[in-house]
């Protein structure tokens, strides 16, 4: 039995606001059914149960400065890299739809 | 005088500080190189000849001084430039020109180190083989009909070519030290947090890490320590004084080191040409005075795994940032469609096949249902291979693997098959998860194409990387890329 199927993969691609074409969901499905099947090994590992989770290699604790306000980069050059500005602000497609 | 790209990075600047060039010729002739030889090889995404020959001639007027003032350096293009393009090998960000300059690269600047341009990637550093650049691949100056290795194949390709003596890599899961392994040159993995990551493009944050390349020993530490040291803009910096590389790097005195050589990183799927000069290379050690023996960290096999949940999962959040709104590609914006629809189709055209494969995996392995058995037990799985490494230590001070189980491969041989591709990273993995250093040195020649060796060592003990990469430097003669390609 496969570990994803080709629905669950096109579901994934719609919340990862990825728009893939349907050649790349066929292929994706398998490649990825394949690699799903190599990693789930992992469960094998049964002494992890009462082991504590890493999520950082180096423990660091919160790491906090003084509340005084720096130098940011200019507005200007930041918008100059993006793909549209209007205003001094990102200029966004239409968020709401025609009805509203 | 002699071909001034032969030079090492020691060289280069002694050849400078004497009088005997300057600076801008040193410039001058990499950049000749690259025009003449880059066209075969493809290192570079961009060359950025103004800034070098700028740079160059601050360090002529004496406005920069330092042990590699001058010193040419090829830099991957994941690390931001102001002014200078950052694509991270990807569609999404061409064009994308940075309004600041990463940590290493102020402090690359600030040393005097003139940056060529920037260096061909896998897109956003996911692959082993620079084969899934939206640029185009890059050849190995070995042969060029073979993978330079990945992510950082343009850096590793650049050294091995003569087109820089000097680079900057970063490595996730070995993408430093295999393009390393692959181009016989060394490759440095500094200890998680040892080097600032403002202004790294992220893949997978927790993993990440910038370091040193070079031909030599000693020029991979002299640039080990401009870049690394404590920056409050990257709050998992850590704050502590750089171990002492250079020292170490001029000592490589291997006497009375305990060596472990991993048990599980050995064996079947290992090419008998790798293992044959891993093999050699442990037995000088032994003869320059280390003591050998063999060291199980029985998790290491749950290494690749683990990775492959994680990683994925840190990207696949971090990519969320390429919303088509503040920088880079934005596609189908046609007044009509909303906001969401015009992300999609820009993140589905900007986006690389691997790069998609790993968003789907890693919000698969994220997603409600799924998340104990895979991230989670990932995550446990990351303490078990800590808990090897700290055991490991217990015994020995180093430990030394393969760093890949194969020389080269053919370009387009692994391209369609991702999990074999995934399978070059198997015994650097292991060092990401734990976060301590590790390094590639090369050792030798199978068939015709390098070998690296790989060491690992405790968290900010990269002096002892730099011990054993010496030690080797001088017992095995360093392999000249025939580069037969130059003159057919």
């Amino acid at each position: 039995m496969p570990e994803i199927s080709r629905d669950e993969v096109a579901h994934l691609a719609r919340l990862a606001r990825l728009a893939l074409e349907d050649s790349e969901l066929d292929k994706l499905a398998g490649q990825l059914d394949v690699i799903l099947g190599a990693v789930a090994q992992i469960s094998e590992v049964t002494d992890a149960a009462d082991v504590p989770p890493t999520t950082h290699a180096v423990p660091v604790e919160n790491v906090t400065r003084p509340d005084v306000v720096t130098p940011s980069l200019p507005r200007d050059a930041v918008l100059a890299g993006a793909p549209a500005a209007e205003d001094g602000r990102f200029r966004v497609p239409q968020i709401l739809g025609d009805a509203e | 005088m002699t071909d001034l790209t032969r030079l090492s990075a020691v060289e280069t600047r002694q050849a400078i500080a004497s009088g005997q060039t300057s600076a801008v010729e040193v410039a001058q002739a990499h950049l000749d190189r690259i025009a003449a030889v880059d066209g075969h090889v493809h290192a570079f995404l961009h060359v950025d000849a103004d800034g070098a020959l700028a740079q160059a001639r601050r360090v002529d007027d004496g406005e920069l001084t330092g042990p590699l003032a001058g010193v040419p350096l090829a830099l991957k293009d994941v690390i931001t430039t102001e002014g200078v393009p950052t694509t991270v090998g990807s569609r999404i960000l061409e064009g994308w020109v940075p309004p600041y300059d990463a940590t290493v690269t102020e402090r690359l600047k600030a040393a005097g180190i003139v940056i060529l341009g920037k260096t061909n990637m896998d897109e956003f550093a996911m692959g082993s083989s620079t084969e899934h650049s939206a640029y185009g691949p890059t050849h190995n100056p070995w042969d060029l009909s073979r993978i330079p290795g990945g992510s950082g194949g343009g850096s590793s390709a650049a050294l091995a070519s003569y087109q820089a003596p000097l680079a900057i890599g970063t490595d996730t899961g070995g993408s430093i030290r295999q393009p390393a392994s692959v181009t016989g040159t060394v490759g440095v993995k500094p200890t998680y947090g040892g080097v600032s990551r403002y202004g790294l493009v992220a893949f997978s944050s927790s993993l990440d890490q910038a370091g040193p390349c070079a031909r030599t020993v000693l020029d991979a530490a002299l640039l080990h320590e401009v870049i690394a040291g404590h920056d409050p803009r990257d709050s998992t910096s850590i704050n502590a004084p750089v171990p002492p590389v250079v020292e170490a790097a001029r000592t490589r005195d291997v006497t009375g080191l305990r060596v472990g050589v991993v048990k599980e990183l050995q064996g079947d799927g290992y090419e008998p040409g790798v293992t044959a000069r891993f093999t050699e290379a442990v037995e000088t050690l032994k003869e320059l005075g280390a003591t050998v023996s063999e060291v199980s960290c029985p998790h290491f096999g749950y290494a690749l795994p683990a990775y492959y949940l994680i990683a994925p999962s840190e990207a696949s959040s971090n990519l969320a940032r390429f919303d088509a709104v503040r920088y880079g590609l934005r596609v189908g914006d046609d007044g009509v469609r909303s906001l969401e629809d015009v992300m999609a189709l820009t993140r589905a055209k900007g986006f690389g096949a691997e790069v998609k494969r790993r968003i789907i995996l890693g919000t698969y392995a994220l997603s409600s249902g799924y998340y104990d058995a895979y991230y989670g037990q990932a995550q446990k799985v990351r303490t078990l291979i800590t808990r090897d490494f700290q055991r490991a230590w217990e015994s020995v001070d180093v430990l030394v693997a393969p760093t890949c189980p194969t020389v080269a491969f053919p370009l387009g041989a692994k391209l369609e098959d991702p999990l074999a591709m995934y399978k070059q990273d198997i015994c650097s993995i292991p060092a990401n998860l734990y976060g301590g250093p590790a390094a590639s040195f090369p050792v030798g020649l199978s068939e015709g194409l390098p070998v690296g060796l790989q060491v690992m060592a405790p968290t900010l003990r990269e002096d002892l990387l730099y011990l054993v990469g010496g030690a080797l430097e001088d017992a095995i003669p360093y392999a000249v890329p025939p580069l037969t390609w130059e003159t057919s």
